[in-house]
């Protein structure tokens, strides 16, 4: 960036290898881009999956979703307080933050697959950043006008409506940046509540620091920052380009075609010309401000939409659309005929993505469906081991976990196998018998449990606990240890 | 600035300045920074200047500085104690309300008791009797059923309370005769009690042995006749498979010789009330605890605690 006529001369010209150069820069200033209006059909898909995107996010926590009475009815929750995720059908605890681990691993891998396939596509209409620095842009350009207007605007004098314009755009992000903010919020409680208490004014310091922050985050990253963070901040940006191969579609500039480029008048000979009427029509619309016609940078987020703008120009020329386009670089290298491409899907990387992600997502997809709604632990006590009773009988005491995952309470059955003549009891408040060990929905039971037995001395040996749900017959198991004064013989 | 540094090398392909340094041939570029992160990295240092005289931070001779905040991590220490306190308050208050009876009952404050007394059990009993309550030799396991003093949680309560010959008037208090040092028995005749008792636990004794009519006219009195122990008077039982001195022949050999007298000190004055009754219930649960709590569970007048004897 930024070196786009010196880059020429050095080109061109015996660049000599040392320039003398006063102003020395200490920092990159950043060039403000006005890009300019366009329409076709990446600009549509942008629309449409800015649309969905956004649409999705602010109303997504409103969505209801009837777990019955002992669980939220948020469809999408994160409950922090609680420790427990939902996602419609599914609930996850935090035990099961593997699961959380899956989805990031899901999330990198469907990321090099789609690279390695369509180039930087995630970037150019998927990422919040573009979604966002795409709405803020067309904000902008609601209020002042498209992108001449507004870099007049911009460069001009302080005038009342220059004032009055920024004001009303400053404004409009920041309303913007402030649903966006609260709607984030909204994810983590019961959305309707925490909007009610909105206009009560009576929301936590927690929430508005949250809301504050994001805020702020959203109106500089979208309303300011914009290109700089996928050209600076972004770590994806820079090795999404490790993905690419001679068969990932990329948006290039035909270059054979193109070159020489140069200005045409209407009706005028094409000899010594290529089709690229040198309009920088591509130019002016580029969200990141850079030339195609340099080729692949590292810049490009591959949005299409300098496609857009060259077809529309084309169109106008009479001339073939394409001259800017998704290709892959073996087009490039080996084409022949200019219309026939074929694009390679299948190779060995985009098979291996693939199976990982196949893998992955099986893995998790069963964890989730097979994830049992009952689950025991059993902690042996460390101290002490074992306790002689007064009758020479062997106690140990274990600590035992339920997890009832169902949204209703329960009451279930102990039993210990692996061991003759025991007796066990559980220890708790009340009475409480082996056969009506109670749980409330959706929580931990914890219980102290003694298993008794008239024993040898021997070594530890294995036994296992047995939790039965009184009212589904649902069995789990857990083992431990059964440990006595060690044989001396 | 020298001329030198005016002399700058640009790079051919990206147009970049180079920084003049080259290593085999491949030359760094001095890609300028990024203006927004000269801004971030002008407000880090704008903080960090706001810190050190806000906050604590450079030492000097006198200690460091104090910061205008006046901030410590003594008073967060402060602070975060009295919200602790006030969230047990809650509890507390109600646990001071209730009996143990009713405490027992209620899982929300029967938890809270065994959390309390669990943490100040480690804090002031475990010297003695082990973070586990498993004792030693000489020092009861609180884990087994086999109590000197009685098992109920209020006979644990009194105990803890009060002590064993802790000197305080309420302390359980007895003493065994030192049989032999005091010249009570002779050596033979603490030979044969001691075989009789000893084989007590292993069910091998019987009326014929010499050591019987010994024991019947000395130890019965307080071990009583069948010799599974008085609460009274915390005499042990010796029929049973425990035993706080040692099992060993030598070992009962010399409790009957010297005898002992362990000392548990009181500890209702030390700790109040609320957190001996917090232990009661924490070693009651531990496994060995008796049922059956007594009615009247005294809070203000302990001295009303039974400690009955069990007849067995």
């Amino acid at each position: 960036m930024g070196c786009g006529s010196k880059d020429g001369q050095c080109k061109n010209g015996s660049c000599s290898t040392a320039v003398p150069d006063d102003d020395l820069q200490l920092f990159k200033k950043q060039e403000i881009i006005y890009p300019k209006k366009v329409k076709g059909k990446f600009r549509t898909i942008k629309w449409v999956t800015m649309i969905v995107c956004l649409a999705f996010y602010y109303l997504a926590p409103f969505i209801r979703w009837d777990r019955g009475p002992n669980a939220p009815d948020q469809a999408i929750m994160i409950d922090l307080n609680k420790g427990r995720a939902y996602w419609f059908w599914f609930e996850i605890w935090p035990q099961e933050v593997y699961i959380l681990t899956g989805i990031l691993i899901i999330a990198a891998i469907a990321l090099f697959f789609v690279t390695s396939l369509f180039g930087r596509v995630w970037c150019g209409f998927l990422c919040f950043q573009t979604v966002w620095t795409d709405l803020f842009v067309w904000v902008e350009r609601i209020i002042q006008g498209d992108s001449f207007q507004r870099r007049k605007l911009h460069e001009g004098p302080w005038t009342f409506e220059k004032f009055f314009k920024l004001l009303a755009t400053h404004l409009s992000w920041l309303a913007i940046s402030w649903v966006t903010a609260g709607s984030f919020v909204l994810y983590f409680t019961d959305a309707p509540t925490l909007v009610k208490s909105f206009f009560e004014f009576n929301v936590s310091s927690t929430v508005l620091a949250f809301i504050i922050g994001l805020t702020s985050s959203t109106y500089l990253l979208a309303g300011f920052a914009r290109e700089q963070v996928c050209t600076y901040m972004c770590p994806y940006a820079r090795f999404q380009s490790a993905m690419f191969d001679k068969d990932t579609l990329i948006i290039s500039y035909d270059q054979k075609r193109g070159e020489p480029r140069g200005k045409h008048k209407k009706g005028a000979d094409w000899t010594g010309l290529g089709d690229c009427v040198d309009c920088t029509a591509c130019v002016q619309v580029c969200p990141t401000g850079i030339d195609i016609r340099d080729g692949l940078q590292m810049e490009c987020i591959a949005c299409g939409l300098c496609i857009d703008a060259c077809d529309e120009v084309m169109d106008k020329v009479g001339l073939p659309r394409g001259l800017i386009a998704y290709h892959t670089e073996r087009y490039f290298d080996e084409r022949t005929h200019e219309k026939t491409e074929k694009i390679r899907f299948i190779r060995p990387r985009t098979i291996y993505y693939a199976v990982i992600l196949t893998v992955v997502v099986s893995v998790m997809l069963y964890a989730l469906i097979a994830r049992s709604q009952l689950e025991l632990a059993v902690l042996h006590d460390r101290n002490p081991l074992f306790v002689t009773l007064s009758n020479g009988d062997i106690r140990n005491g274990y600590e035992i976990k339920i997890l009832n995952k169902t949204h209703e309470h329960r009451h279930y059955t102990l039993k210990v196998e692996g061991i003759d003549n025991a007796t066990i009891k559980v220890n708790a408040a009340g009475n409480v018998s082996t056969d009506q060990i109670y749980v409330e929905a959706d929580s931990v039971g914890q219980y102290k449990v003694f298993v008794e037995s008239k024993i040898k001395p021997q070594e530890p040996f294995d036994i296992e606990f047995y939790l039965i749900d009184n009212e589904t017959g649902q069995k789990v198991e857990h083992e431990t240890m059964f440990i006595t004064q060690r044989s001396t013989e | 600035m020298t001329d030198d540094h005016k002399k700058v090398e640009k790079d051919e392909i990206s147009g970049v300045d180079t920084t003049g340094h080259e290593w085999d041939g491949l030359k760094e570029l001095n890609n300028p920074l990024p203006r927004w992160w000269v801004w971030v990295f002008v407000a880090c240092c704008v903080w960090a200047a706001w810190y050190w005289v806000v906050y604590p931070a450079w030492p000097t001779l006198a200690g460091a500085t104090k910061g205008s905040s006046g901030y410590t991590q003594y008073d967060e220490l402060k602070e975060n104690q009295a919200e602790i306190i006030e969230r047990q308050k809650a509890y507390l208050d109600k646990f001071n309300e209730s009996s143990f009876e009713e405490v027992m009952k209620d899982p929300e404050l029967y938890s809270f008791a065994v959390a309390g007394g669990s943490a100040a059990f480690k804090d002031n009993c475990a010297t003695c009797h082990g973070t586990g309550a498993e004792g030693s030799k000489g020092f009861p396991n609180l884990n087994d059923d086999d109590w000197l003093w009685g098992g109920k949680v209020g006979d644990i309560y009194q105990t803890i309370s009060y002590g064993i010959r802790s000197g305080h008037d309420e302390a359980r208090t007895s003493q065994m005769p030192s049989f032999g040092k005091d010249a009570i028995l002779k050596k033979e005749e603490i030979d044969s009690v001691v075989d009789y008792v000893l084989g007590l636990s292993e069910g091998k004794s019987n009326d014929k042995m010499p050591g019987y009519a010994i024991f019947q006219s000395n130890c019965a009195a307080c071990h009583g006749e069948d010799a599974k122990g008085g609460r009274d008077f915390g005499a042990p039982n010796l029929t049973d498979s425990i035993w706080l001195y040692g099992a060993t022949k030598e070992d009962i050999t010399s409790s009957v010789y010297n005898a002992h007298a362990g000392v548990m000190p009181a500890w209702q004055s030390r700790l109040g009330d609320s957190t001996v009754r917090q232990l009661a219930i924490y070693v009651h649960q531990l496994g060995g605890g008796e049922k059956d709590v007594p009615k009247a569970v005294v809070e203000t007048d302990p001295v009303i605690v039974e400690t009955a004897p069990k007849a067995e």
